[in-house]
């Protein structure tokens, strides 16, 4: 398949919160729903995909250590994207599917995805009973009845050279961000719902080439979902998720502007789950030191300071190249923390050209 | 120095400008000739390898039904679901008004990498792609289909004659709802339940990396490539000889330079900088007389390919840098290979050697005898390659061998006949226009050499081509046998039109056929029910006793003879079609123009063995008269499409329309070929007409006028000739023969039998001696006009 | 009267000049009359025996060979005096490159249609050239290819001979050699003889010498 349609095909996709202007998307939300103040989330129904959204994801990654302490990054994404509003049926539906997965050691970065339309069965998510899946790749609820569907999973994905099958269980509650699920993404008011599940523990097996690793550690799942998230101002941006040893938790993200100074936003978890948001500026996050990576400069290590937590850390990629080799290329890796709070987590980083 | 000394040497181009024109020209036309073939030749393969990579076919296997029945779209998703990277692919022809097109579905979301990109660009392609049923084709195709209902976008890189289109778009075309095979990615996931397991009816077919359509029209290229080097070579003649001249006749020039103190090596390096520009401004005429030409030959080239091998190449030439490259590459190096002789003289030349342009021109007299029995090994050689050798290549070594060999027997062959000619004369002039015919023969060697292969090819081709148009005109009445040829759209409406024809027809003969791989090629199988069409006209080459009887009874088969000779099969011979089905070869049938092999067997047996054929097609029988009303019929009350009918006249009358169409590009580049000899001729005669002047001079002084002298001049040209036509003439029925008897079997897998035209003999020797006598036109008309005054300076000058 | 010459008068142009080569040339010459023409380098005398040949055209005055005025023959008719009155030797390229040496000797004689065996076969014999009547001139020595020139102009039995420096390409022993075997054959067939050379001694054995300077006679 040509590398350039699918990348134009997954411009859209790869446009989110995460996947801001980067990729170029600056198109109207026309004849989309789009994100409303006030709308309440609904579960399970809001665990299902929203078609009437141009765009929307579930997105997992995990910090995990083998029996010998030897750290694991993973991550597995099913993204959704609409061609046109309405629906078609079978072969003509307008819902298109896209997959990531990728597998990060300290030496090594495997990735992969797949590609599917909507209709056919090939890919799709149910909200009852929770599944989402793309060829064999798969994350099914392993909730008992009566819990939230996600708070327990088993998520697998293969690609070429590796392959993995974990199990999660969730130790709290969903958490909503921004404005009680509403996240905004620029100083123009662009938006998406978003909320995540950032309580799992993880068990499982990863297998490489190297062979095959029991694994455990804790997991992250993101949902968004949205039609016209970014400013076409926006160039990329940088995000990170991160668990700190004492349980408390940090969303935060920064969007790349070309004409004014970046945007940031960030979500504090407490360890129970109480979340407090902080709007543009009160993150900071500064760029490091920059390594060449797949022919580009990155930042890999990042200053993170909070003041009204008194957070001052410096953030680290565990694998300097953790280059997702897709049509659409971004850094997606596992990442230590250290300063004020130490702790661990996932930063992605796009639209470095 | 160096520029003073350049001019210098250019200067002689001043003085020469026919000279000058003759080496251009020359190098010009056999570039121009070589790089027409090879652009013609370039943009065919490069349609070849697109069709062949069309959505990865050159690289990815495929999975295919065991039935020969389409797959399931269900199954897709399952193999999907199992992990398997596949990706499905639907193709169909659609009959548009007019146009027959294939149509390709593909899912452009699995479509493996690797596979052909097809050109769509921006995010409302794909959505249109996928929503609004964008149909890509090539320029050619849109224009071809004028008007239609299509959402029609072009992409040069799809095939002439190809839709592409998504699945769904595709299945609304074709009103299907499953796939021809899946495409099976190059790298697979590890750990997946073998596809034995889960698919057991889905087979894996390789990839065909080369595609059919470039492994049948090999021949073909090969054949054209021919062509252009012998022009190449004849071109080649030209040059060496004006080359040669033009340093001879400088060598006082350069005696001079050195004299006044230029060291040997500049001069040399001088003349190699004048050559490189003289070749690279030929060659750059050569590329641009190459394209007119390519121009000019593709829509032919196309349609011999579209029709006898079914290659869509598009009718339009890309200007593509390999072949201009490679034009300006070959006319240096031709240019070279020219000189280097003339260099290396040069290059040891004593300064005060003296100028001996005859000298020159008359030591290729000496070589005649090594000349003949290089002739005769060559020719040895051809008759031990014809007998011993196998495949195409020998095939074309045993032409080559040939006609290089009667081409250096030709000075002698004209010797001898001079020699008897000069001993039958009674008087004296007659007597000495032998005797000077005789002397000329070396110095013309070279340019009728080029003569000899241009008629000789000529003749040769001439023959095979008709020879076959006339098997082949014979053959289509017996193969086409039935009036009428009729295809229905799907199963149901085939179901009505038997019923609709049961009364109507005399009789209703199901056509099902079939491709598989046998033995790693494709072959059709077709069943056939027992009936007197086959019986009595059948084009049977050798059988076994009851044939048809055999047939019949579904205990034997009939193979065409493309398959047969490449199998190296004989009667008797069983072919497995399955693993678990096998047939006795009863009988060989002549199947010309087809590249493919071809099998028959009884039509129950065939669907026994693949149920899912579609049961479409027809050969109807009706007492002629009435074939035109039936087929109205068909139209009028049963409602059916005129495309779907097929008349045998017209099926005719389109065979032997591609066919014809097949050799007009051969005819063509025979012309250019003859036109190349004369020139060579031209140059030639333009060469030596100075030293001419010598020989003529004594015939003119003791009595002879220069009108009756230029008159016997142009008679001698047309004289050679015709003797060279004479050599030509079984040379070149050798050549048609080699060509019959060898490379067409090697090639295409059939043979032909011979029929010899000799009022196209005639008609050639009549070119011949035209091409002749318009090259010699102009030597001689100055001939008759030199001034006494130029003949006198033979005699007082010293030279 | 053999041949009459009247104030012949050539040119030739010469870069966009005229350069007058003869400026009114006449003498006459009886049968049988051996006569010695001289004269420096381009005083014109190769270019008057060409014009008594035939083999170019004078700008004025009158040339008539046994009567005949050549103004205003044509082509062919002119050929014909070639071939049947006169015969040519010349310095250099005589012969007929393509034809052995007994079909030199014979071809004038037979274009003229009056080949004597006999006489050929004496001519053979008295110019030595039995033993290479095979042979091509290019196998001949410069000597050799004169005498089958002069045997192929005698062969003919022309009324005038004329022989433009037949002796300039030979060394001086050879060359005496030619030249008396020549004057003893031209007496024998009677012939006119006009001999251009610039060799005195040559000039003293014949009997008459006009002397050209300039284009002029002395």
């Amino acid at each position: 398949m040509s590398v350039r349609i699918l990348l134009l095909l997954f411009l859209l996709m790869t446009c989110g919160v995460r996947a801001q202007g980067f990729a170029g998307l600056g198109t109207d939300a026309e004849g989309f729903s789009v994100p409303e103040p006030g709308r309440e989330l609904v579960f399970p129904q809001d665990h299902g995909p929203h078609p009437d959204f141009r765009i929307e994801w579930w997105y997992l990654t995990a910090n995990l250590k083998d029996e010998n302490g030897a750290d694991f990054g993973l991550q597995w994404t099913l993204f959704r994207s609409a061609l046109r509003p309405t629906a078609g049926k079978g072969w003509s539906a307008s819902q298109t599917w896209m997959a990531h997965a990728g597998v990060t050691t300290g030496e090594d970065h495997f990735s992969t995805e797949r590609f599917s339309r909507g209709g056919i069965g090939q890919a799709g998510v149910t909200a009852v009973p929770f599944s989402a899946w793309i060829d064999d790749w798969r994350m099914t609820s392993l909730a008992a009845p009566g819990n939230d569907s996600l708070s327990a999973l088993r998520v697998f994905a293969r690609g070429p050279d590796f392959s993995y099958d974990i199990a999660l269980t969730a130790s709290g509650p969903l958490v909503l961000h921004g404005d009680n699920g509403l996240s905004v993404k620029s100083a123009s008011g662009q938006a998406s719902y978003y909320y995540s599940q950032p309580f799992y523990t993880v068990t499982g097996t990863i297998t490489l080439p190297s062979g095959r690793f029991t694994v455990s550690g804790r997991a992250w799942l993101d949902r968004e979902w949205s039609s016209q998230p970014l400013d076409p101002d926006q160039t990329g941006w940088d995000w990170l998720s991160l668990h700190f040893d004492d349980g408390a938790k940090l969303m935060g993200f920064r969007l790349r502007s070309r004409s004014t100074d970046a945007y940031t936003s960030a979500t504090w978890i407490e360890p129970g789950g109480k979340t407090t948001a902080y709007g543009d500026g009160v993150l900071k996050m500064t760029p490091g030191r920059v390594r060449r990576v797949a022919g580009r400069d990155v930042p890999v290590e990042w200053r993170l300071q909070l003041a009204e937590r008194d957070l001052d850390i410096t953030v680290r990629a565990i694998n300097p190249q953790s280059w997702m080799e897709t049509l659409v290329p971004y850094w997606e890796g596992p990442v230590t923390a250290e300063g004020s709070r130490r702790g661990q987590g996932y930063l992605e980083m796009t639209g470095y050209e | 120095m160096i520029a003073a000394g350049f001019a210098a040497l250019l200067s002689h181009w001043r003085y020469r400008p026919l000279q000058l024109l003759t080496l251009i020209g020359g190098l010009a036309l056999a570039t121009g000739l070589w790089t027409g073939v090879q652009a013609i030749n370039s943009e065919a393969r490069s349609s070849y390898s697109r069709a062949a990579a069309v959505l990865g076919q050159d690289t990815l296997e495929q999975l295919q039904s065991d039935s020969g029945g389409p797959i399931a779209a269900d199954r897709f998703v399952s193999l999907r679901r199992a992990g398997w990277l596949v990706s499905p692919v639907v193709t169909g022809d659609l009959r548009l008004g007019q146009n027959r097109v294939r149509v390709m579905g593909f899912d452009v979301f699995t479509l493996p990498r690797g596979a052909a990109p097809i050109g769509l660009s921006g995010n409302e392609d794909i959505a249109a792609f996928i929503g609004d049923g964008l149909v890509l084709a090539h320029p050619d195709t849109v224009a071809a289909l004028g008007d239609t209902d299509l959402n029609l976008r072009t992409s040069l890189r799809v095939a002439p004659g190809d839709l592409m289109a998504d699945i769904a778009t595709a299945w609304s075309l074709l009103e299907r709802r499953d796939f021809d095979y899946l495409l099976l990615a190059a790298e697979q996931p590890g750990g997946l339940e073998p596809l034995s397991q889960i698919v057991p009816d889905l087979r894996r077919v390789q990839p065909d990396a080369q595609g059919d359509i470039a492994r049948l029209t090999d021949s073909f290229h090969l054949n054209l490539t021919a062509f252009a080097f012998l022009s190449f070579a004849v071109g080649l003649f030209i040059v060496h000889a004006t080359i040669g001249l033009a340093f001879e006749q400088r060598r006082a020039v350069i005696r001079t330079l050195r004299a006044l103190g230029m060291p040997n090596r500049a001069v040399v390096l001088l003349l190699l900088t004048e050559i490189v520009l003289l070749a690279l401004i030929a060659g750059l005429l050569g590329v641009m007389l190459g394209y007119g030409i390519a121009a000019l030959l593709l829509p032919d080239v196309a349609a011999t390919l579209a029709g006898l091998y079914g290659a869509n190449v598009p009718g339009t030439l890309t200007l593509r840098p390999d072949w201009v490259l490679t034009g300006l590459a070959i006319a240096l190096g031709g240019a070279l290979l020219a000189v280097w002789q003339g260099l290396w003289r040069i290059a040891r030349l004593p300064l005060l050697a003296p100028a001996q342009p005859r000298a020159w021109a008359m030591a290729s007299r000496k070589n005649t005898v090594w000349t003949t029995l290089g002739g005769l090994v060559l020719l040895l050689a051809a008759l031990l390659l014809a007998w011993f050798g196998r495949g195409l290549t020998a095939g074309f070594l045993t032409l080559g061998a040939l006609l290089l060999g009667a081409a250096l027997l030709l000075p002698a062959f004209l010797s001898l006949v001079l020699a008897l000619g000069a001993r039958a004369s009674r008087s004296v002039m007659a007597e000495w226009v032998w005797a000077d015919m005789r002397q000329q023969v070396p110095n013309l060697s070279l340019a009728l050499m080029a003569l000899m292969l241009a008629l000789a090819a000529n003749i040769g081709v001439g023959t095979m081509v008709s020879s076959f148009r006339y098997t082949f005109t014979g053959w289509l009445d017996q193969r086409l046998a039935s009036e009428l040829y009729v295809s229905a759209d799907n199963e149901a409406q085939a179901e009505e039109l038997r019923s609709f024809l049961a009364g109507r027809a005399d009789a209703v003969l199901p056509m099902r056929s079939l491709e598989v791989d046998i033995g790693g090629a494709p072959v059709f199988v077709y069943g056939i029910v027992d009936h007197a069409t086959y019986r009595d006209h059948w084009p049977l080459l050798e059988s076994l006793e009851d044939v048809w009887d055999r047939v019949a009874a579904g205990e034997g088969a009939l193979i065409n003879e493309q398959m047969y000779r490449r199998g190296g099969h004989r009667l008797g011979d069983r072919i497995a079609i399955t693993p678990d089905w096998a047939e006795e070869i009863v009988g060989v049938y002549s199947d010309y123009g087809n590249p493919t092999g071809q099998m028959i067997v009884q039509h129950d047996r065939l669907m026994a063995s693949f149920p899912d054929i579609a049961k479409l097609r027809h050969a109807v029988r009706v007492p002629p008269r009435d074939a035109q009303a039936l087929a109205e019929a068909l139209v009028d009350e049963f409602g059916l499409p005129p495309g779907n009918i097929l008349n045998q006249a017209d099926l005719k009358r389109f065979s032997l329309q591609i066919f014809d169409r097949t050799f007009l590009v051969t005819g063509a580049l025979n012309i250019f070929t003859l036109g190349i000899a004369a020139f060579a001729i031209f140059a030639n005669l333009l060469t030596l007409s100075s030293m001419r002047l010598m020989q003529l001079a004594p015939v003119w002084a003791v009595g002879t006028t220069r009108a009756e002298l230029a008159r016997l001049e142009m008679l001698r040209t047309l004289a050679l000739a015709v003797l060279t036509w004479l050599l030509a003439l079984p040379v070149g029925l050798l050549l048609a023969w080699v060509l019959l008897a060898i490379v067409n079997v090697e090639a295409f897998g059939w043979r032909l039998p011979m029929h010899i035209f000799p009022a196209a003999w005639f008609q050639l020797l009549a070119m011949a001696v035209l091409a002749a006598g318009v090259a010699a036109a102009i030597p001689v008309w100055r001939l008759a006009r030199t001034q006494p005054a130029n003949f006198l300076k033979v005699f007082v000058h010293e030279r | 009267m053999l041949l009459t010459l009247r104030d012949v008068r050539k040119s030739y142009n010469t870069e966009g000049s005229r350069v007058g080569v003869l400026k009114g040339v006449s003498f006459e010459l009886d049968a049988g009359q051996h006569l010695a023409l001289t004269g420096e380098s381009g005083s014109g005398k190769s270019t008057l025996l060409h014009l008594i040949a035939g083999l170019d055209m004078p700008d004025g005055g009158q040339i008539r060979v046994s009567g005949a005025d050549l103004a205003g023959m044509t082509d062919a008719q002119l050929a014909a005096v070639r071939r049947g009155k006169i015969g040519l030797v010349f310095q250099q390229f005589n012969l007929i490159p393509s034809m052995t040496v007994a079909q030199n000797l014979a071809f004038h004689a037979r274009l003229a249609g009056k080949l004597d065996e006999d006489w050929n076969a004496e001519l053979t014999e008295r110019l030595g050239l039995a033993a290479c009547l095979n042979r091509y001139p290019e196998q001949l020595s410069g000597g050799q290819q004169q005498r089958v020139a002069i045997g192929r102009t005698l062969a003919a039995k022309p009324d005038l001979i004329l022989a433009d420096e037949p002796t300039g390409n030979l060394d001086e022993d050879t060359g005496d050699v030619v030249i008396e075997l020549m004057l003893q054959l031209v007496s024998d067939v009677k012939a006119g003889f006009i001999l251009v050379t610039h060799s005195t001694k040559l000039a003293g054995l014949l009997h008459r010498r006009l002397h050209l300077t300039h284009g002029l006679l002395q």
